[in-house]
């Protein structure tokens, strides 16, 4: 049976593991590579790696950290922050990368979705989609969370699927770092409508949100950063509750 | 151990060159006929669309050759449907290897079909070692049918297909070995001592 995956991200600022709060206040979290290979030992099914101020700094993700990644990692790992044109997919995925996320450069030049999936297929194209709810209306944002858009979520969502994308990676930011549980409405709905992966993000704090955002919000993959970091809850420990509440997983 | 990685237009071959590196293994990464030939063990990877990689293949001749082939060889994803005898994606004659057709996942469920699924009614030395159910990790949108007596493990995505087919020589996977944690590593180390 297909089962749901367990995604540690690892928010990387000049090539440390970084986790803020509502994407703001920054704490050291370690090493990248070291962090990675325990979390793929430890059962993670996949890793992402985010170049958190690459957007910002207007500075490209670093592929020799990629190509260090893949040398060490023997399970999938997606890596976006800053990613713009094919020419920086192909660095990344030649460097050993499986997938790349991109986010604000898709929102600012849709297009480049279908060439990016015409060029390398669909299955490695991840768009990242930062949401946050505006007087009722579910809005895109970029640049790390700072930026609202016109975009509504769910019509921009459908589109990036249209365009060719493999899977979307949705953070919601009224839950991202409150540790008060995943969004698992607009997951759900998301879900429901579209035909590709949902990964969820932004809000675990607990074991049994992730059980409700598998099984509410019917996600395909729920991400967290700091509670893996930090230990405060351990992967096998996670997978093994999961598994018990009948949710499948990889054990 | 010498290990030849076909070189074609395929995505990501670099986790497969790391992954055999990781076993200890030399792998290049090659389209040099007599380097395929003389090595020990041959590696068709595989991401990307059927009738672009075909037709690439055959302007290298690299159709011919691989059908030559007489040390183990293993065909990774990709190259598992390119050693069957047909590919639905854009109508593709492929390498004939074996006797069986390669089609789309119906729209059932969410396709591609990716992530962590259980290898099935696995029989096989390549397959020594492992659980039954053991977990490998797939990211495809096209599946190989299940062939009787060519099909060494299935998986089940909506429906049944071939995870693993071994015929003489050629061995191939629909799952990607180099991204299967340890369960790939097993079968990447098995695979070597063929």
């Amino acid at each position: 049976m297909l089962t749901k995956r367990i995604i540690p991200c690892l928010d990387i600022k000049d090539g440390r593991t970084v986790k803020g709060v509502n994407f703001v206040e920054l704490r050291d979290a370690g090493d990248p590579v070291e962090l990675g290979s325990i979390y793929a030992l430890e059962g993670a099914d996949e890793l992402v790696f985010l170049d958190i101020t690459a957007t910002v700094e207007k500075r490209k993700t670093l592929v020799e950290l990629v190509t260090k990644i893949a040398k060490t990692i023997n399970i999938p790992f997606t890596v976006g922050g800053g990613i713009s044109t094919v020419d920086d997919v192909k660095a990344l995925l030649n460097a050993g990368a499986d997938k790349i996320s991109i986010n604000s450069s898709a929102v600012k030049n849709p297009s480049i979705v279908n060439e990016m999936a015409r060029e390398f297929g669909s299955q490695c194209i991840v768009v990242a989609i930062d949401t946050k709810s505006v007087d009722g209306v579910d809005l895109v944002h970029t640049h790390g969370g700072r930026r609202p858009t016109t975009f509504v979520t769910q019509r921009w969502a459908q589109e990036v699927c249209d365009r060719g994308a493999g899977e979307i990676l949705l953070t919601s930011m009224d839950h991202d770092g409150v540790k008060s549980g995943f969004a698992n409405g607009i997951t759900s709905e998301l879900s429901s409508m579209l035909s590709i992966p949902i990964i969820a993000s932004g809000g675990a704090g607990s074991m049994s949100h992730f059980k409700d955002v598998f099984t509410v919000g019917k996600a395909d993959a729920a991400l967290a950063a700091s509670i893996f970091h930090f230990k405060e809850i351990p992967i096998p420990e996670l997978k093994s509750y999961l598994d018990r509440e009948g949710v499948a997983v990889r054990l | 151990m010498n290990v030849a990685v076909i070189k074609y237009n395929a995505g990501n071959v670099q986790s497969v060159l790391y992954a055999l590196e990781r076993l200890g293994a030399t792998a290049r990464l090659t389209d040099d006929w007599e380097t395929i030939k003389s090595a020990d063990k041959v590696i068709f990877p595989g991401q990307g669309e059927a009738s672009t990689a075909m037709a690439y293949l055959k302007t290298r001749k690299l159709d011919q050759l691989i059908q030559e082939l007489k040390q183990p060889f293993l065909g990774i994803c990709l190259g598992l449907q390119l050693l069957c005898d047909y590919s639905e994606e854009n109508d593709t004659p492929c390498l004939g290897i074996f006797p069986v057709q390669v089609k789309k996942f119906p729209p059932y469920d969410k396709v591609p079909h990716i992530g962590w699924n259980n290898l099935e009614n696995l029989r096989s030395p390549l397959l020594e070692g492992l659980d039954e159910l053991a977990y490998a990790y797939y990211v495809h949108s096209f599946y190989a049918e299940i062939h009787p007596e060519y099909t060494i493990a299935t998986a089940h995505y909506m429906l049944d297909f071939s995870a693993l087919l071994h015929r003489d020589n050629y061995y191939a996977m629909q799952a990607h070995p180099e991204k299967s944690s340890l369960v790939g590593e097993k079968i990447l180390t098995n695979f070597l001592s063929l």
